[in-house]
């Protein structure tokens, strides 16, 4: 159950892509986003496929290992297809009982899936080629100007690595105390929705417990340790802009460019 | 000048019910002295609830002492001012390994505190390598910490707290969640920071076995130092430690149960060869 959960897979290979600065990656994610959304016709997708598959062929993550990730929206796309085909008002091409389709309902519905499934493949690229610390450092780093708003930048990505490095051991934690429950006749397999989630509670409760200890100990090592925030503190690994981060920022300028151009060129 | 200096301190946890009221006080510490000097390898006994842990806490001010005064390293723990440099040159070690540990790669963990305390990248690294190196850890610099094994986390923690450059490392029972050969690890690699690096150990514990190698030793009880000397003579007072139901190593005691049968051996012994050697004269 807990083995499927995927978010913040690494997928370790020797790529361009790999050692890109997690903060031009997360720029061009967000540009990547915005320009699917930007695009009207065939020329405009032909261009976003383009570069999209440019993209993960240059990351060596093996195109195979990145659609098994789409199986897990498949429901969602099934669901925006539908209401796009049947509610969308226009020329009628069928008609039967209370379902219309439309030729803009086909043409909408196509657009919309492409566009998720795009979005998924573009940002599980992101995700399977930097590491869960790189995109930490990457979002402290980038979002930095929010400090001068009063938004602690810092503590949420040290929440966010700490979680992270805990996901595993409270999974292993899980594991434990639903044995020991079963051992003493805990029942976590059958009844109803509501019967199951009520059997829960004897697995929730140990492990919140254990979890609010945790985070004192934690607290107490990190104090211990001189943690004071991220007022006057170096970084181990500071990030830093290399060269192929630059011409990176620009194929991504360029590419936005070319989505504009085609959307207001081609008609 | 020692290192660690307690004149009569005190330490009360003070519980309150919901409406702040005091319903109970509880002297975890009742008046302790304790002196440490530079370089030394301090045992502090004492079985649960001693205090033991109470103290070590004060030494790197995760508590205040309610009366009494504490010197680390020359500087009052009560002055604030002091805090980051007491916490800098009194590291510590916990007793959860899973609890300690950071960041989820080694060498970014070993790397945490050098980062807190501001020291420059390059410097971080080359810190980073020499205290994973000195308890032995360096080839596992790239590891998930979630692979390892008890031992190595407690020496990755303990590579941890080197990195800082502290000139005294206490270890609050840091080996009792151990096996076997995790404590002997650990207990090794501690010794050897001793010995080479000069740094102070405080090795706060209640198995006997892991305070033989110790130059001093504090056995704590109710709050108090009851006894202090060396491992020797305190293992000498087998029945003094069986009234603070401390348990005593079991060359200690058979030797101990053999000289109160009338052989001719003398007190105090600590190892199997020791014994050996008194048996055979």
């Amino acid at each position: 159950m807990l083995r499927d959960i995927t978010i913040g897979q690494y997928y370790p290979a020797d790529s361009v892509i790999h050692k890109l600065d997690p903060r031009v990656k997360l720029f061009a994610t967000l540009l990547y986003v915005v320009s699917l959304f930007l695009f009207k016709n065939w020329a405009g997708f032909l261009l976003a496929a383009l570069f999209l598959f440019g993209f993960i062929w240059l990351s060596r993550v093996p195109v195979s290992y990145m659609v098994k990730g789409l199986r897990t929206i498949v429901v969602i796309l099934v669901i925006t297809a539908l209401f796009n085909l049947f509610l969308t008002p226009g020329e009628t091409l069928v008609e039967f009982w209370i379902f219309r389709i439309t030729r803009e309902g086909i043409v909408s519905a196509v657009t919309m899936a492409v566009r998720l499934i795009f979005l998924i493949l573009g940002t599980s690229v992101v995700t399977l080629t930097t590491t869960p610390n790189q995109l930490t450092d990457g979002l402290e780093k980038s979002l930095g100007p929010l400090n001068k708003i009063r938004i602690p930048v810092h503590e949420i990505a040290m929440m966010m690595s700490i979680a992270l490095r805990f996901v595993p051991i409270l999974v292993e934690e899980t594991n434990k105390i639903m044995k020991a429950q079963i051992a003493r006749g805990a029942d976590f397999e059958s009844g109803n929705i509501i019967k199951k989630a009520k059997n829960m509670i004897p697995l929730l409760v140990p492990l919140f417990i254990s979890a609010f200890r945790r985070a004192t100990d934690l607290a107490m090592a990190m104090e211990a340790r001189c943690y004071h925030g991220g007022e006057g503190r170096t970084k181990m690994k500071p990030l830093k802009y290399k060269k192929r981060d630059g011409v990176a920022y620009l194929v991504v300028l360029v590419y936005l460019a070319g989505i504009i151009l085609v959307r207001v060129l081609v008609k | 000048m020692n290192f660690i200096e307690a004149r009569k301190l005190v330490h009360e946890y003070i519980h309150r019910d919901d409406e702040g009221n005091v319903e109970s006080v509880q002297r975890a510490l009742d008046g302790v002295d304790v002196d440490i000097r530079p370089g030394e390898f301090v045992a502090v006994l004492g079985h649960n609830g001693s205090g033991k842990s109470t103290f070590a806490k004060h030494l790197n001010v995760l508590l205040s002492p309610t009366e009494g005064t504490l010197w680390v390293d020359g500087k009052d723990v009560s002055d604030e001012g002091n805090l980051w440099d007491i916490r800098k040159n009194a590291g510590m070690v916990f007793q959860n390994p899973d609890n300690q540990i950071i960041a989820s790669v080694v060498e970014e963990d070993v790397g945490f505190g050098p980062e807190n305390i501001g020291v420059p990248t390059d410097e971080i690294w080359k810190r980073v390598d020499q205290s994973l190196r000195s308890v032995g850890m360096l080839e596992y610099r790239e590891h998930s910490p979630n692979r390892l094994s008890g031992g190595q986390k407690q020496r990755v923690a303990i590579a941890g707290v080197m990195a800082m450059e502290p000139k005294c490392i206490i270890l609050d029972e840091a080996t009792a969640m151990l096996d076997p050969n995790g404590r002997r690890e650990v207990l090794s690699a501690v010794q050897e920071l001793n010995e080479k690096k000069g740094v102070t150990i405080i090795w706060i514990t209640h198995y006997m076995e892991e305070v033989i190698k110790a130059d001093r030793v504090y056995v704590m009880d109710e709050g108090k130092v009851v006894m202090e000397g060396t491992p020797r003579e305190i293992f000498s007072q087998v029945e003094r430690l069986k009234e603070l139901r401390l348990d005593v190593p079991q060359i200690t005691l058979l030797a101990h149960e053999l000289r109160q049968e009338g052989l001719d051996i003398p007190e105090g012994i600590l190892t199997r060869q020791e014994l050996v050697n008194a048996l055979c004269r």
